[in-house]
């Protein structure tokens, strides 16, 4: 077992005018190698609730372990927690800031104390799993494109060599090639590496195609947590707190309704069509 | 830290005093900080003192809220005060090895110490009960006059209340880049001053981009909104004097009285 959240509560500017309860009694459980989608409609809380997680925020009530241990305890040392969970920020290519993209990787495993060949053997090995081609290292990072930037932003947390990846919103504001590109990336990461993802995002359809498990955040609580089949069933409820299911769900639920025998629970392109091909072969016959 | 500055930051409670004219209160707090360095008693003192205390009383502004303006200034008002303390000459009080404190030292240092945090409350009042428009809406009609003098009081407001306007904004970046970069284990606090001075690039770098691309789109979105200066420029929301902005003026000119009459009535001598 990863992390384990327990009762945590935060609030903003407690005891004043602008007073916020942006996390309430939030309980969680993250077992090592998941693949996690947390979506909320903006104010949510999902944003609070991520930064917690690696100790940057320090909750009003309540704790969070991490393999079993406090993180709150004082002798916790909270700069290995944060090389073990590894949080890329919305538009991380805002963080850039060296001569370039190699040195600006390395910054992240250097603050590790690392030796200077491993900082270099880490730094190459984040670039080449980001994607990015070798032609760009030794640029600006401020020459590269949005797309090319933001893969940048996540090798330098790569780089670290995270146990868990938390991305917030990684796709926000890039193009549909340059999103799909991104989010198999990160797929592939969690395949190949081994690693426990959490994806926030407020887009279904990006999350659908990727995740194990969905947690649905309301107004700082959690409100569900479970499949992506499961979740999207409440597809009415969803549409409630201002978020919708995927457009398959929609096409199912209206072709049932409509009187054809289909299943209602596919949650990405591929299997609503595989389910509508099934129904159509069954009623030809 | 940078979260204590209460300058620009409106707490909204909608009072009377929220609801003055600016230039009310622009001309309240400056007369008022004048009273504060130009009388010299105790009397004049509890009148300030008095006076503030209602002002806030009717702002509805936590006293709290106040008071954490002042934890910016704790440092000058340490300094200040201990120099007063030792270094003023007069009749000597008490003498430790070379230091003399005189009564004189005493006195001066009570003044001055009183004096900056009033000063601060004061000016915290009209930032928390003023929006940062209406400071500089109420700015460019006071100073309109300056006009004719050739003096750019419209673009100065304009300055001015972009300048207000970034300061919450760019704290919040500076806090987004902070913990961004903690995240690959920036240390922001530990270290030597040099090294601590080296470990502020990776937050200002980003934070200098950030700022100046802000105000490249802010440029861009004011000229794309026909924006060309303040030469015939009218506004929404034109400020015009209410009964309650006179009454505001007559407490004013009241409490300026009461000042002079505290002041000369010498009921406790000088301190010392």
């Amino acid at each position: 077992m990863a992390i384990r959240i327990e009762h945590l509560n935060y609030i903003y500017n407690e005891g004043m005018a602008f007073e916020k309860h942006a996390v309430r009694d939030v309980s969680l459980e993250i077992p090592d190698g998941q693949f996690i989608g947390i979506i909320g409609h903006t104010g949510s809380g999902k944003s609070t609730l991520i930064q917690h997680l690696n100790g940057l925020m320090r909750g009003t009530s309540g704790t969070i372990y991490y393999n079993g241990e406090n993180i709150y305890a004082k002798d916790y040392r909270m700069k290995d927690l944060r090389s073990k969970v590894g949080l890329v920020f919305q538009y991380p290519e805002y963080q850039l800031f060296e001569t370039d993209v190699f040195t600006d990787v390395c910054f992240g495993p250097k603050n590790l104390g690392l030796p200077k060949e491993e900082v270099e053997a880490r730094a190459y090995e984040a670039l080449r799993l980001v994607g990015l081609k070798e032609k760009h290292y030794k640029k600006s990072p401020f020459e590269l494109s949005g797309g090319q930037k933001r893969r940048a932003a996540i090798a330098g947390i790569l780089a670290m060599k995270p146990e868990v990846l938390v991305l917030d919103e990684p796709t926000a504001g890039l193009d549909p090639r340059g999103r799909d590109d991104i989010l198999d990336q990160i797929a592939k990461l969690h395949r190949e590496q081994k690693i426990t993802v959490i994806l926030v995002s407020h887009s279904m359809e990006d999350i659908a195609r990727y995740v194990e498990r969905i947690i649905v955040m309301n107004r700082g609580q959690v409100m569900y947590d479970d499949t992506p089949r499961n979740v999207f069933g409440h597809y009415k409820e969803l549409e409630q707190v201002g978020l919708a299911a995927p457009q398959v769900t929609y096409l199912m639920q209206t072709m049932h309704s409509q009187g054809w025998p289909v299943r209602t629970d596919a949650t990405t392109v591929k299997e609503a069509a595989d389910e509508i091909l099934r129904v159509l072969k069954t009623v030809e016959m | 830290m940078l979260r204590d500055i209460t300058l620009g930051q409106y707490y909204p409670s909608g009072s009377v005093i929220h609801r003055l004219d600016p230039r009310v209160k622009l001309a309240g707090t400056l007369v008022y900080l004048i009273s504060l360095f130009a009388f010299r008693s105790v009397e004049a003192y509890v009148v300030a003192t008095l006076f503030l205390a209602a002002m806030i009383s009717i702002s509805k502004v936590p006293l709290k809220f106040m008071m954490r303006g002042l934890k910016s200034i704790l440092f000058l008002l340490l300094f200040t005060s201990i120099f007063n303390l030792f270094l003023v000459p007069g009749e000597v009080v008490v003498r430790i090895w070379k230091l003399k404190i005189t009564d004189a030292g005493i006195e001066t240092a009570a003044f001055m110490a009183i004096r900056l945090v009033y000063l601060i409350i004061g000016s915290s009042l009209m930032t928390l009960t003023t929006t940062p428009n209406d400071l500089t809406d109420g700015l460019e009609k006071a100073l309109g006059p300056l006009k004719r003098i050739r003096v750019p009081v419209h673009e100065i407001a304009l300055i001015m209340s972009i300048a207000l306007r970034f300061i919450p904004i760019l704290m919040e970046e500076t806090d987004k880049i902070m913990k961004a970069q903690m995240a690959r284990g920036a240390d922001f606090e530990s270290g030597n001053l040099i090294q601590k001075a080296k470990n502020m690039v990776p937050l200002l770098v980003p934070l200098f981009i950030s700022a100046f691309r802000r105000a490249n789109d802010l440029a861009m979105a004011m000229e794309a909104r026909g924006y060309h200066g303040g030469e015939g420029r009218t506004k929404m929301k034109p400020l015009e004097y209410k009964k309650r902005d006179l009454a505001a003026y007559l407490i004013l000119a009241g409490y300026v009285a009461v000042m002079f009459a505290a002041n000369r009535l010498k009921i406790v001598p000088a301190l010392f």
